[in-house]
């Protein structure tokens, strides 16, 4: 797919490979890359999954793998968490019950 | 171009030189000749006085934030207290300072000065509000802003809250650069801080931590004016320390000397924050011991030389309290108070809620923050992420939390329980570093500043070390 220049996209970069991570880190975090991602408007076109160069919110030149084009915001409230509502049960028959506790 | 694979060597062999150039302070006058340093003396060089910091707060619409008292969570918290007991319980709304939480008033400062400085832009590490309110504060000064986050694990998931972090510090136009999980994160900033030239608006220098002053001097003026005397209790979530420094500096600058400083900690005992497999195991990205006793044990771990948040100085209690404890609080703000805020601000308020009940009910406990919430900054998703980690969720004693397995929601307010840390042992770990070295007079002075204790106890607890 070609993705016209101007698009706003997530590249990907890795900086370091997994040997060559920072040294006293735990075990897992040794045997993973460390990466990068930032999003900015494509320079020239480009294709997904390939190597462009991108234009900052702060007008840096950044390169790195093209990731997404026009990333979405993946966060929201979530799903029912039902817990939730039970503890909002218990909260409100605790607080506005008479139950007078006092020792 | 950045975004080279750079080398950590030369990086940190030219780390001095970049940091200095980037905060605009020259530590190096403040160190002493042993292991010390003039810590009231660099709090003294931002060229700012507190009446200069007000005003540039101010003029921010930073600060000023209401201070109310929650009635019907102190009623509540009466329900489980002995007859005379159950202290009225306060809170300082910090959700109202522009960007949502009190981090405006660190960044406010940092900024101006970043400004005055004439650097072009400011750059700051931080996956947590702080992003937000340099984002806010650059851009009403004009100026660009970068924010670096720890974000994504190897599987590529983020924690809800980090990712609506980054989405609010680009909708004040700052650049946000994600990372995998890890401490490389400091080579990234300072290859950053080397490339823009940009100002390093740090969390930790005193521009920072004198914007929270005017935090802790707020809730003691009031205090005292509209109920004749100060708090006994603040309580202050605490992680990296900087908002128990300002908070606590800021109270006793007003008057309020015996006003007792208690931090609070979620507990994640257990998990390892560079840890891969960790870092989306917990349901609090800042508020918590994986930072709160790193930081309070060595405070300089830190992007400038020498940190202005020193918790240790001013902590009189030290309490932690349960990942679950903290949701059950951020849901009775919002359903017997009408303040829907974001959890990790409320670990205060679930440590208040307790010690009201060992209090007497004439007493006054303020619970010193809020945090904005919305989409993932908010414990409903915060929550449904833990499931889908795998983390249990229930109800039962929240002293049975693992933290990383599972999450205990009490059921019922009474269950919910603090520990109390040992602050010698902090202290202890603290000095651990100069077990094996001989110390002048000087040296010992400075310890004992730093660890609000005298001489001869830094020498028992070093002796006490050795056997």
């Amino acid at each position: 797919m070609l993705i016209k220049k101007g698009a706003y996209v997530r590249i990907r970069k890795n900086i370091l490979p997994p040997g060559k991570r920072a040294k006293g880190i735990p075990e897992d975090t040794t045997k993973v890359p460390f990466k990068c991602w930032i999003k900015g408007r494509l320079l020239e076109e480009g294709e997904l999954y390939e190597e462009a160069r991108i234009q900052t919110a702060t007008g840096r030149v950044v390169t790195g793998e093209i990731k997404e084009v026009e990333p979405r915001h993946k966060h929201s409230y979530g799903d029912h968490v039902d817990e939730i509502l039970t503890m909002r049960e218990i909260i409100l028959r605790e607080a506005w019950g008479d139950d007078d506790e006092k020792l | 171009m950045m975004m080279r694979n750079y080398d950590i060597e030369g990086l940190l062999r030219r780390k001095n030189s970049i940091i200095k150039k980037s905060v605009g302070l020259d530590y190096d006058s403040f160190e002493y000749d042993g292991i010390g340093f003039d810590y009231e003396k660099m709090m003294e060089s931002t060229g700012y006085s507190f009446a200069d910091i007000q005003r540039l707060q101010d003029g921010s619409m930073v600060g000023r934030t209401p201070l109310l008292e929650l009635k019907n969570i102190t009623r509540y918290a009466r329900k489980y207290a002995p007859r005379g007991y159950g202290a009225r319980i306060f809170l300082k709304d910090e959700a109202t300072n522009l960007s949502g939480s009190f981090k405006a008033r660190r960044a406010a400062i940092s900024v101006h000065k970043a400004k005055e400085l004439g650097y072009e832009g400011v750059i700051a590490a931080t996956s947590g509000n702080y992003g937000a309110a340099v984002a806010a504060l650059a851009a009403k000064h004009g100026l660009k802003c970068i924010v670096v986050q720890e974000c994504f694990d190897s599987a590529g998931l983020a924690q809800p809250e980090i990712l609506e972090k980054a989405r609010a510090c680009e909708a004040y136009g700052a650049e946000v650069v994600q990372l995998s999980v890890g401490p490389e994160l400091f080579f990234t900033y300072l290859d950053l801080l080397d490339e823009t030239g940009y100002f390093n608006a740090s969390l930790y220098s005193p521009y920072g931590i004198m914007g929270i002053e005017t935090l802790g001097h707020e809730i003691a003026t009031e205090m005292k004016e509209k109920y004749g005397k100060y708090p006994e209790v603040v309580v202050v979530t605490n992680a990296g320390g900087g908002n128990l420094t300002g908070t606590a500096r800021g109270i006793r600058r007003a008057g309020g000397k015996d006003t007792a400083i208690y931090a609070a900690s979620v507990n994640l005992e257990g998990l390892h924050m560079a840890s891969d497999k960790d870092f989306n195991r917990k349901s609090f990205t800042t508020g918590h011991t994986g930072f709160g006793l790193p930081f309070a044990t060595n405070p300089d771990r830190t992007d400038v030389p020498r940190s202005a948040g020193r918790p240790m100085r001013y902590i009189d209690r030290y309490f932690t309290v349960n990942q679950g404890s903290v949701f059950f609080a951020t849901e009775m703000l919002a359903v017997l108070e009408g303040l829907e805020r974001g959890p990790a601000g409320n670990t205060s308020l679930a440590v208040a809620f307790k010690l009201a009940q060992e209090m007497k009910e004439d007493e006054f406990i303020v619970v010193q923050e809020t945090e904005y919430t919305g989409a993932g900054k908010h414990h409903q998703p915060q929550l449904s992420f833990a499931k889908k980690n795998g983390i249990e969720i229930r109800f039962g004693k929240p002293e049975a939390e693992i933290p990383g397995e599972n999450i205990v929601l009490p059921k019922s307010a009474r269950d919910i329980s603090l520990k109390e840390l040992d602050l010698d042992r902090i202290r202890s770990s603290y000095l651990k570093r100069y077990r094996d070295q001989s110390l002048t007079d000087e040296d010992y002075r400075y310890l004992a500043d730093e660890l609000r204790v005298d001489t001869e106890k830094i020498k028992a607890l070093l002796k006490e070390m050795k056997a």
